[in-house]
């Protein structure tokens, strides 16, 4: 088990499951099925699915649900979990408000 | 695996992306190598998705009025996902005398080249946008001018060239184009060996290391922008945004966000260990170039930033070009910064190039070897 490459390799066909509703980031509501079914179309990453699909994009950056995608892409492609890069961590860490991070800390 | 096709394409961003759908479409067998894990990694992903004809050299706008006309408008229908693609306009925004000089000089010269753009006064620009503040004096405004997804345009271009038979290799890094009998053919990564008729070079800045293994040199550098995003504010307003200043650029997304860009001034002399970073002075200085045209935007909260290399060419006009002295290997760098809104038309007249069809625009004034002394 490795890293896959080929972005031809084949994982069978998409086959739709019952908890496919199922929302795995909550803050975007992205379900299990447009996750699923972002892979089958190419998306082998985190970092492709969070551009993809703006799963991990909202207001917790992921914190919830990156682990479960992590998870869902190493089960479709048939790889370990610990294959699948983890995504670059942006600033800042919490949500900031443009007038006060303008103001870069002085008074106001 | 078959390591040969009809065109090996260095570079999955969205020029390599776009080529090789086009090229599957004409029924070529394509390979693309990517460096990175992730397709699209590189400033195709990081840009501010602008599709603009305003602004433009006059060499670069028959592209980007061509993909405004004939692509973009379609691009969604044509790829079989929504890559957010807005047509409503671009304002370029001027609050002081000399700026309206300089937005009057680009006004003119876009007219004389054909495209429809005019001056608008304070109360135009309100009436389009009723959120600027009234420190806008004036704005160039452009009605043809738009934005899109620019994440989901580069994947859209992927899925469907993949869904074509495109084989797309990732972290697969070129090293070296290797010639046979005096043509080019080879293209050797740190892994493999890949054969292809023709060779189509697409890696941005890197390039230019990559040309140099077969004697060819694009005179270009690298630079850093930087890019943030606020979190998710009601629909206010879909037109693409710049200013005579240069101190912000962006446009509300269909998922509400706000996408500014822009830079600090000090990107040229930043340490960044050849990774392209965030600087911690850089999106403060954004957030006040934005809030000096919109103030209502202060209490928006800024929830991630990121950066972003571009290759700039030292006339600012990219090179899409064959290479006489290389048979078989087109070069496709240089973008200058505004490769997002004219790849859809690059990669059509790549492919054109590719098979030996005549491009369906003179491509003449992008060639690789223009570059001249200033005496
Ligand atoms: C912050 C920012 C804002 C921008 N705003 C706009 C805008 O509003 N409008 C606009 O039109 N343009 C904009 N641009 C420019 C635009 O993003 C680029 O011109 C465009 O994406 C170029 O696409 P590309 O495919 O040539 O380059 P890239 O997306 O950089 O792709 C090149 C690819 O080649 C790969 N590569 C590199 N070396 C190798 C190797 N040795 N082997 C294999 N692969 C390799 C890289 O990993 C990369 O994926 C902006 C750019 C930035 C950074």
């Amino acid at each position: 088990m490795g890293k896959i490459k080929d972005r031809l390799t084949s994982m069978g066909e998409f086959v739709p499951q019952p908890d496919d509703d199922m929302i795995i980031c909550r803050c975007e509501e992205i379900s299990k099925g447009e996750i699923r079914q972002a892979i089958h179309d190419g998306m082998f990453t985190l970092t492709e699915i969070r551009r993809f699909l703006r799963a991990g994009m909202g207001l917790c950056q992921g914190q919830t649900c990156t682990r479960l995608v992590k998870g869902m892409i190493a089960r479709e492609l048939g790889i370990s979990p610990l294959e699948v890069e983890s995504t670059a961590a942006r600033a800042p860490m919490r949500p900031i408000k443009m007038i006060v991070l303008g103001n870069e800390g002085k008074e106001s | 695996m078959g390591y040969h096709a009809d065109v090996i394409i260095i570079g999955g961003g969205i020029i390599g992306n776009s080529t090789a759908y086009y090229l599957a479409q004409k029924g070529c067998s394509v390979i693309v190598l990517e460096k990175s894990d992730d397709i699209g990694n590189g400033g195709s992903s990081r840009n501010g998705g602008g599709v603009r004809q305003s602004g433009r050299d006059k060499r670069e706008l028959p592209l980007a009025m061509y993909g405004v006309k004939h692509l973009w408008p379609t691009l969604s229908e044509e790829l079989g996902m929504d890559v957010e693609y807005y047509q409503q306009g671009n304002l370029r925004l001027g609050k002081t005398e000399a700026h309206i000089k300089t937005l009057a000089g680009l006004t003119e010269r876009a007219v004389s080249l054909g495209l429809d753009v005019k001056m608008i006064d304070q109360a135009e620009a309100k009436a389009i946008n009723p959120y600027l503040s009234a420190e806008v004096l004036a704005a160039s405004w452009c009605p043809t001018d738009g934005h899109a997804n620019p994440m989901l345009a580069t994947l859209a271009y992927y899925r469907k060239a993949r869904e074509l038979g495109v084989r797309f290799i990732t972290g697969e890094e070129v090293a070296e184009i290797k010639k046979i009998k005096g043509k080019a053919r080879q293209v050797v990564t740190t892994e493999d060996v890949y054969e292809g008729d023709t060779i189509i070079l697409a890696a941005g800045y890197d390039s230019r290391d990559i040309a140099a293994t077969v004697g060819i040199d694009v005179p270009m550098t690298g630079a850093l922008l930087e890019v943030l995003v606020t979190e998710a504010q009601p629909p206010m307003f879909y037109q693409m945004l710049g200013t005579a200043a240069a101190d912000f650029y962006g446009h509300q997304s269909s998922h509400g966000s706000f996408v500014f860009g822009g830079t600090s001034g000090l990107e040229a002399v930043n340490k960044d260990n050849g990774t392209p970073v965030t600087n911690s002075i850089t999106a403060s200085c954004i957030c006040r170039g934005i809030m000096n045209y919109f103030p209502c935007l202060g209490e928006a909260k800024i929830v991630r930033t990121w950066a972003g290399w571009i290759d700039v060419c030292v006339d600012h006009v990219p090179v899409i070009s064959p290479i006489e002295e290389v048979p078989g290997l087109i070069l496709a760098c240089a973008f200058s910064g505004h490769g997002f809104g004219i790849a859809p038309t690059v990669g059509t007249l790549l492919a054109q190039m590719a098979v030996g069809e005549a491009p369906v625009l003179d491509v003449s004034d992008f060639r690789y070897d223009r570059f001249k002394a200033k005496l």
